[in-house]
């Protein structure tokens, strides 16, 4: 995975992990185990992707938490705000 | 021991710390830059304990907590968040936590939080683990007493203790109204009687009205006050029909505001911050002339305290947490503004000093022993 700069004081300042899952919700679970409380920062509490980030698998962005990622895959978090 | 205020801004925390003279204020921070810092709480039972309600532009919602006094701070392990909704349910999220309240004296690890959407929450845990109340966030008759917000949304605030009983709770809803609850958050009733809403096509509404900021008395706890869009009111139960105190303000400043505090002995005694609520609500300071108002009759005559404030062209206002006051036998005042500028007053705001300048958009200001 490829940790956007907002959440790398979860990662220890990694911008790069590694996490085990078929589908990004297991990414995610599986990314939460190891750096805890970075998931709930990025999906909320119903399982929607914050307003201001996105996921994106390789190039193509994610529809949902239930898109499947595949061994090798790299799963990108973007994050997006305007005004000062 | 000194005195230390705690600034939540929209960019990160500051602190500011004075001797025991309330003199040579010194500012440290910024603490979580970039942050949005809704609330910073320091727990009245074990003072080593501060909580801080904080989110960032992109990432979701959470509470830090600190267990020395602020130096360092780690993520609550299960921050304020909604229940899964049900399959056809409206899906409510936490947006921001916006309000923070440690529980009885008799209860050492209970905190409340408050949030936007309008929720609360509590934890058992000094603030780790935080829970739904859902007696309050489920109650049948929530959807029509929140049915919409203020353009940030409906913040829920004012999370009151009544300190003769655990299970005495009072909240306040922007936009819904004053709610008291007898049993521990597990039912709750409109307490709005009085309270004015001429933004309501029926402003006689039992409930939906625009509380700002609920206050009660520690040492009277049947006095309250409230600092509403609509007006400033008192109420002292068992009463339950709010009289509206802001009448006796100047017709040219008005009764408008977004902060109420109370004196710490003294029942009688409350400072407000009126801005400009008439037209397109400015929302600034009246005639760009800022003043803080003092009552020392429970509301019935306010007194103008803007000495060493700026005379002309000062155009903030101060929200709703940002204004406290300290423990001292001569009570200080201090209130942050939406400039980024602290003033403090040593002498119940007789004079005011600025002691920071240059701050990010000032969202809380608290004492902490």
């Amino acid at each position: 995975m490829k940790i956007a700069s907002p959440l790398r004081s979860y990662t220890a300042g990694e911008s790069r992990v590694t996490a085990k899952g078929a589908t990004l919700n297991e990414i995610l679970a599986n990314l939460d185990q190891r750096y805890p409380g970075i998931r709930f920062r990025m999906v909320d509490e119903q399982d929607r992707i914050r307003p201001h980030m996105r996921l994106f698998v390789n190039t193509s962005e994610a529809r949902g938490l239930s898109d499947s990622v595949r061994a090798g895959d790299t799963v990108h978090v973007i994050c997006a705000l305007s005004g000062g | 021991m000194g005195t230390s205020i705690w600034i939540g801004t929209r960019k990160g925390v500051f602190c500011l710390r004075a001797d025991a003279r309330r003199k040579g204020w010194r500012l440290a921070g910024p603490q979580f830059l970039g942050h949005i810092v809704h609330h910073i709480v320091q727990d009245s039972r074990d003072p080593k304990l501060l909580l801080m309600a904080a989110k960032t532009g992109h990432l979701g919602p959470t509470v830090m907590r600190s267990m020395d006094r602020g130096r360092t701070w780690r993520e609550a392990a299960q921050p304020p968040a909604f229940r899964k909704a049900a399959e056809g349910e409206a899906a409510r999220a936490v947006q921001r936590v916006f309000w923070l309240s440690p529980g009885h004296a008799s209860e050492p690890g209970t905190w409340y939080a408050g949030s936007s959407p309008a929720g609360l929450f509590r934890s058992l845990d000094g603030g780790d683990r935080w829970e739904p109340v859902a007696g309050f966030n489920d109650h049948p008759m929530r959807p029509k007493w929140v049915t919409f917000g203020t353009p940030d949304g409906e913040f829920l605030h004012s999370i009151l203790v009544d300190p003769r009983d655990p299970k005495h709770l009072y909240i306040g809803v922007s936009i819904g109204g004053i709610f008291e609850s007898m049993d521990g958050g597990g039912d709750w009733a409109p307490l709005n009687e009085g309270v004015e809403a001429d933004f309501l096509p029926d402003p006689a509404v039992p409930f939906g009205h625009d509380p700002h900021c609920v206050a009660l008395h520690p040492m009277k706890p049947d006095r309250l006050y409230h600092q509403n869009h609509c007006g400033l009111y008192r109420l002292d139960r068992p009463g339950r029909r709010w009289i509206r105190v802001g009448k006796a303000m100047p017709k040219k400043v008005g009764d408008i505001g977004f902060p109420i505090v109370l004196h710490p002995t003294d029942p009688d005694t409350a400072w407000v911050f009126p801005m400009d609520g008439r037209t397109v609500w400015p929302r600034t300071a009246v005639e760009g002339k800022p003043a803080v108002y003092r009552t020392h009759d429970a509301g019935k005559t306010w007194r103008r305290l803007d000495d060493g404030l700026p005379r002309a062209q000062a155009w903030f206002t101060v929200l709703r947490q940002a204004m406290c006051t300290d423990r001292e036998s001569r009570t200080g005042v201090y209130f942050g503004t939406t400039g980024g500028d602290v003033w403090a007053s040593a002498n119940s705001g007789e004079r005011w000093t600025c002691i920071a300048r240059h701050l990010p958009e000032i969202y809380s200001v608290t004492h902490a022993v």
